[in-house]
């Protein structure tokens, strides 16, 4: 028995060392799946700015665009457009996305109701934007029989409840107990205590999920093409097509002139560079205070 | 409705739904009734979320009713596009809209899981925090950015780098063939994974972060690698959830539109060659939608837009029913 007993150490010696190699192969594996996914992003950044910020002008945040073959010309207009939409769109959004919240979090705590509200605004998530797009044309542009800016407005609101909502809920979920109990205490109302003293309470973590849907939002152009339908010229009337930056971004990347493509460059990196501060912002208040009094 | 307020040392239990203050409260009179009706819009707004499905439900269906009698199931399966004939079927979209998508998983399924692995169970701490941000930005891009970027970039480099060499090393297989000029089926599935990539990293590293660490040292206890560790002790609890993930990409493939409508050819065609240029149904919704005239054709193109929407909402259902049954029960969430 003694004398065969060497031989298995060895093997298990060679295994171990096929092991340890193994794990380190996989590291490495990881390591450049990292590197793989870091590099479009720094591509695409990099491109951005290097791309972008050349044509940076003042005019092109205070022009409209100039006709094919004359130089110069912005995105005044697209700027302005955006603006006006995604402020219709955060009317609509925010307040019911919240209330929603509010139901989810405060009400509806553990009721089959609740679940399938939560699971629905999962869903509603993944549903392409486009699809949003359409139905909002089917209901708003063909009954109007013409594109306008609200019609653009509806649908980006409705794009931002599901975000909302499921963000305002995880954040009041994470208020404590005893603050309801010390106001319910105090002999506040129930609506009161929800709107006076939970809701601020968590109202850093709120604001930040509304911004991020706002964020999220505000790139979207696939919605925009038939209900804001984008101008070439200022307007602000809410009945009337309007510009957006993305829409302008799309119709010039897809043009054949140089000129339209710097546009298009520099439009990318002033909506990238508004998506960004507001998305940093959000992880910031997110790491910092959620709760503000509490935690 | 806030739990129970348990009295401390009290003789009664208290009602497991109602706490003495509650009752209290509710009996005072128009607190009672502002409370009612307080509650009852914020279930009115949690209502407005089925309402909406129901909304976009309803207005496709309505829309689309031209198209529907007019050509019923087989719509899926004929591939006439032709708009001046009033001859529609979606079966090039749906071709390119599944392959670009398949290609897109295919791509980014390895990558973002192994980014995930490595960001949860392998990197130092302090790389940790800037990593997630990272591809959190990417998430945060918009499509037409994506897209944009891919027509200046990613077109040409697929063009004059990466084209070429598969034609000569895979090009008797029949997928890499014909004219190369770097749009197509393939840029669609790059930068559809591009996309994705976030998404599916992200639900990763939640369900990874999700299993409980004594799975872990449990592995190592027993003498495990570090990868033996993540694949007995990580992977193999996560996998459901990770499976739940890439189906959550895959929705989102499927309904990705602008990037995919400035890179993929759009051109009605069903081609073996992932060089050769197609067309997706949400790209060519976006494309033809605004111009699109005559009932037949606008029909027809919300008809795409229906099923788009029914296969995302299962994509999704389903996605998110496997992701919950593995975090359902989870300490708080971890980024």
């Amino acid at each position: 028995m003694a004398s065969t007993a060497p031989r298995p150490y060895q093997n298990e010696d060679r295994r171990r060392g096929l092991r340890i190699f193994q794990s380190h192969f996989v590291t490495g594996l990881a390591v450049l799946a990292t590197v793989l996914v870091v590099a479009p992003l720094v591509a695409i950044f990099g491109y951005l700015l290097f791309k972008g910020a050349s044509s940076l002008t003042w005019a092109f945040f205070t022009q409209i665009p100039k006709p094919v073959g004359e130089v110069g010309g912005g995105m005044g207009n697209a700027i302005l457009g955006s603006g006006i939409i995604l402020g219709i769109g955060s009317v609509i959004g925010v307040p019911i996305g919240i209330a929603a919240g509010i139901y989810l979090a405060e009400f509806g705590r553990g009721t089959k109701l609740a679940n399938a509200v939560r699971f629905t605004a999962d869903v509603l998530n993944g549903v392409p934007s486009i699809v949003v797009g359409m139905s909002v044309y089917a209901l708003i542009v063909m009954r109007e029989k013409h594109f306008s800016a609200w019609s653009g407005g509806v649908a980006l609101g409705i794009m931002m409840i599901p975000t909302i909502t499921r963000t305002t809920e995880e954040m009041l979920l994470l208020v404590p107990h005893p603050i309801r109990e010390a106001a319910l205490g105090l002999g506040l109302p129930n609506w009161r205590s929800v709107l006076s003293i939970t809701l601020p309470t968590a109202s850093a973590g709120i604001i930040t999920g509304c911004m991020l849907a706002f964020a999220r939002v505000a790139g979207e152009t696939a919605p925009l093409i038939f209900t804001a339908f984008g101008n070439a010229f200022w307007s602000h009337r809410l009945d009337q097509p309007i510009a957006a930056l993305p829409l302008q971004i799309y119709i010039y990347a897809i043009s054949p002139y140089d000129d339209w493509h710097r546009l298009a460059w520099a439009g990318a990196l002033v909506l990238i560079v508004l998506i960004v501060i507001s998305v940093a912002l959000v992880r910031y208040a997110a790491g910092r205070a959620v709760l503000k009094g509490a935690g | 409705m806030p739990h129970a307020v348990s009295a401390e040392g009290g003789s009664e239990p208290p009602s497991p739904f109602l706490s003495p203050i509650r009752i209290f409260l509710n009996s005072r009179g128009d607190a009672a009734l502002t409370d009612r009706v307080f509650a009852g819009l914020m279930l009115l707004s949690a209502l407005s979320i089925f309402a909406i499905v129901i909304f976009i439900l309803r207005q496709l269906i309505g829309s689309s009713q031209l198209s529907l009698h007019a050509f019923g199931w087989h719509f899926f399966f004929r591939s006439a596009w032709d708009p001046v004939s009033g001859d529609f079927g979606a079966l090039p979209f749906i071709y390119g809209t599944v392959v670009s998508s398949l290609l897109a998983l295919i791509i980014a399924v390895p990558l973002a899981v192994g980014t995930a692995v490595f960001i949860t169970e392998m990197c130092p701490r302090f790389l940790r925090q800037p990593l997630s941000f990272l591809t959190e930005l990417l998430a945060a891009i918009p499509s037409v950015v994506y897209g944009l970027w891919a027509i200046f970039v990613l077109l040409p480099l697929l063009r004059d780098r990466v084209n070429p060499v598969l034609i000569k090393t895979l090009g008797w297989t029949g997928f890499f063939s014909g004219y190369n000029l770097g749009n197509g089926m393939l840029a669609a599935g790059v930068i559809l994974a591009i996309m994705i990539l976030p998404l599916i990293s992200s639900i990763t590293r939640e369900v990874m972060t999700a299993v409980p660490s004594n799975q872990r040292e449990a592995a190592l206890a027993l003498g495990a690698t570090r990868w033996e560790m993540i694949r007995v002790g990580v992977l193999r609890n996560a996998r459901i959830g990770i499976v739940g993930g890439v189906i959550l990409g895959l929705g989102r493939a499927l309904g990705e539109t602008m990037a995919v409508a400035m890179v993929i050819g759009n051109t009605p065609h069903i081609s073996k060659s992932l060089l050769d240029s197609g067309y997706s149904m949400a790209s060519v919704i976006a494309n033809e939608f605004a111009e699109a005239s005559d009932d037949m054709y606008r029909s027809a193109l919300i008809e795409i837009g229906l099923a788009l929407f029914i296969v995302t909402i299962l994509v999704n259902g389903l996605a998110r029913l496997l992701v919950w049954a593995v975090t359902r029960g989870a300490p708080a969430r971890a980024h």
